[in-house]
């Protein structure tokens, strides 16, 4: 793998619950734990991806990377450098950016394209003529796919199609030269037929200039499509995590092939019944004993409503977080120990 | 008898820039019993189709032409008193934000016991009844009726909508986006729901949807829209596997299929759907098709049987047709 960039271990972010007055005044706090202890790398210009249901705490996991959500415990290295602490994070605004999913809401209505594109710039101040910023206002819309950049930079938002605007959301990311990137859904609100297109826009930048992301997505075919690494979260914890083709094809955790299961093939007409998880994502702000997941497994065991399962490292870089795997694990390592070769990872 | 019969709905809006043709000529059947998918971009006119179909247009719109059937009786004719006899109970309509449907400050059963008291004259006690009886009919608890929605989970109020629009039996249910806001899991547990629902109780179904990739499971016909008419329409197996219009096999090609052995990225389709307050001449399709030829933008190409249950629009199909023919 190629050097390490992003080094997220034990990240946390817990947030307290609003209640009533009699209860703030007399009960214990309620902790929703949105993160709940995440460990994670990216190399420069790899993709990794966050996979899981709403409630997840995929987005929180990208917005306390950077700094956007208070981090609770934990520790997020950047560069080798500690960001949790760091109190100037201006250069690091730099590096890293991020691209939200709702291009309707995410660009000022009031602007015109070329200031919103801008913005950064200004901010930073980067530039200091106006044919410097115009000029690469125009290089950033064009490498969005906006060509001829002419037509876009005086219009408002309003005058462009979700996926125009998308693509100019991502322009003023981009604008920056990001060495890193959250990109929270950024294709989910848009069509299909329009969603490949800003997809391999992403990818290009990728190509030319390194720039690793972190794509959150629910979609779990276009994060096999794109990332090299998928995560899969449910309720603020990594199940499992390996290679794109390691996930898809040999996915270990009884969620992940859950979420496998019930991918629809186009054309394909189902003979059998697939199987669907019934209920739904528990609420973060239960309290949950033993393994997140239990209530909702198929394959639940005595011991995974008890204690919380380990991660274990099942192929190099496939971790996965169940009980089924620690217990062959452990007696893997026993054999391993009578032929003398006792040796674990990390 | 067929269940619903759309012909040739013309409905326009009209708007500063002029009249916006957003469903221009569409036509289609609906049988007992069967689930039609109306696929495509965002502003191809599906859910105009069906808010036309359910007289549930915003002032703006207007169904201009064409004839609406359903079991032999003309709804695009009649007037709004007699609409709202037949509304919910022929025909009812699952909306899109399920988040956002509800009432906030009424007990949920109350907003379907409603519906029961003004449709089918029942008494408070029956319509009560019949509230909880949908709920369990879609897998809620009963003793959930007398909640309010923000006790509601995204996924339960969507099973609460669905019960919603089950109140008066209609014959013909249609969801517009059922399943758009809600998570992937969630997603295939209402998709799996509304197809038991629909052949517990053979009901006609339209399901709305941008996602290609859901409806191979859950319909029987697929009409394929773009820019206010139906590019193409066939059975699950003819669009799925023997796609004829230029639009449709782009759009198939847009979803990712995570059982193929390459991982390849699609190509999508270039360009952005066109303004329909003034539609390119001839196909529609035209300006954004790599396969057009010379006559595609001056001519309108017909709506051609091209199999049993198989239609198109596109000129290239029918020269194929003659030759093949």
């Amino acid at each position: 793998m190629a050097e390490t960039m992003l080094e997220v271990k034990d990240l946390k972010v817990y947030f307290e619950m609003k209640k009533g007055f009699a209860q703030t005044l007399f009960g214990k706090p309620q902790i929703l734990k949105a993160v709940d202890g995440v460990s994670f790398s990216i190399g420069r210009g790899e993709i990794l991806s966050l996979v899981g249901e709403s409630g997840s705490g995929k987005t929180t996991t990208g917005k306390a990377i950077l700094q956007l959500a208070p981090v609770s415990g934990g520790s997020i290295r950047f560069e080798g450098e500690e960001m949790t602490e760091k109190k100037d994070l201006s250069e690091f605004r730099k590096k890293a950016q991020m691209i939200y999913q709702d291009p309707y809401q995410a660009l000022n209505p009031r602007q015109y394209i070329s200031d919103i594109v801008g913005e950064p710039l200004d901010v930073n101040g980067l530039v200091t003529t106006q044919e410097d910023r115009d000029r690469r206002i125009r290089e950033a819309l064009e490498s969005a796919g906006l060509t001829p950049a002419e037509d876009y930079m005086y219009r408002r938002p309003f005058e462009l199609s979700g996926g125009q605007r998308q693509r100019a959301a991502i322009a003023g990311s981009l604008i920056m030269k990001p060495e890193f990137v959250v990109a929270d859904e950024p294709v989910s609100m848009l069509d299909a037929s329009i969603r490949t297109g800003i997809v391999k826009m992403m990818l290009e930048e990728r190509d030319r200039k390194g720039v690793a992301y972190l794509f959150i997505t629910h979609d779990l075919s276009l994060a096999w499509l794109i990332s090299d690494r998928i995560a899969i979260m449910y309720l603020g914890k990594i199940m499992e995590i390996g290679t794109a083709d390691e996930i898809v094809r040999n996915p270990k955790h009884p969620y992940s092939r859950a979420l496998l299961d019930i991918m629809p093939v186009p054309g394909k007409i189902l003979t059998e019944k697939r199987k669907i998880l019934q209920g739904e994502t528990p609420n973060a702000g239960a309290v949950v004993v033993g393994c997140k997941f239990c209530g909702r497994c198929p394959e639940a065991m005595e011991i995974c409503s008890k204690t919380e399962p380990e991660n274990v490292e099942i192929s190099p870089g496939h971790f996965v977080m169940c009980h089924k795997y620690a217990a062959k694990m452990t007696e893997a390592e026993r054999q391993g120990g009578k032929h003398g070769n006792p040796e674990t990872s990390e | 008898m067929q269940l619903l019969e759309v012909k040739d709905l013309k409905t326009y809006f009209t708007t500063s820039k002029g009249k916006a043709k957003a469903v221009d000529g569409v036509s289609f059947t609906l049988d007992y019993g069967q689930c039609l998918g109306l696929v495509g971009e965002s502003g191809c006119g599906k859910s105009t189709t069906v808010l036309s179909i359910c007289q549930l247009l915003p002032k703006e719109g207007k169904v201009e032409g064409g004839q609406i059937f359903l079991e032999g009786v003309d709804y695009a004719s009649m007037s709004e008193e007699e609409i709202k006899k037949h509304r919910w109970q022929d025909v009812s309509i699952i909306f899109q934000g399920a988040m956002n449907a509800f009432n906030p400050v009424k007990k949920v059963g109350w907003q379907i016991a409603e519906a029961c008291i003004l449709h089918q004259n029942m008494t408070k006690e029956q319509a009560w009844e019949r509230a909880g009886d949908l709920f369990e009919m879609v897998g809620i608890a009963r003793e959930r009726v007398t909640q309010y929605p923000h006790e509601f989970s995204g996924g339960m109020k969507q099973r609460a909508m669905i019960a919603m629009a089950l109140a008066c039996s209609p014959k013909l249910i249609i969801g517009d986006e059922p399943t758009t806001a809600l998570d992937v899991m969630i997603q295939a547990q209402i998709l799996e729901l509304l197809e038991k629902l629909r052949r517990e109780l053979n009901m006609g179904m339209i399901l709305i949807t941008h996602d290609l990739s859901i409806l191979s499971e859950t319909c029987d016909k697929i009409a394929v829209m773009y820019a206010g008419k139906i590019a193409e329409l066939g059975t699950v197996d003819d669009i799925f596997n023997h796609p004829m219009h230029p639009y449709t096999k782009r759009l198939l090609d847009c979803f990712p299929n995570i059982h193929s052995t390459e991982r390849t990225i699609p190509d999508g389709i270039p360009g952005y759907p066109p303004n329909l307050t003034d539609p390119p001449e001839g196909c529609r399709f035209c300006p954004r098709c790599a396969e057009a030829i010379g006559r595609c933008s001056t001519e309108e190409p017909e709506f051609l049987q091209v199999g049993p249950q198989h239609f198109v629009s596109c000129h290239l199909c029918a020269k194929g047709g003659e030759q093949n023919g």
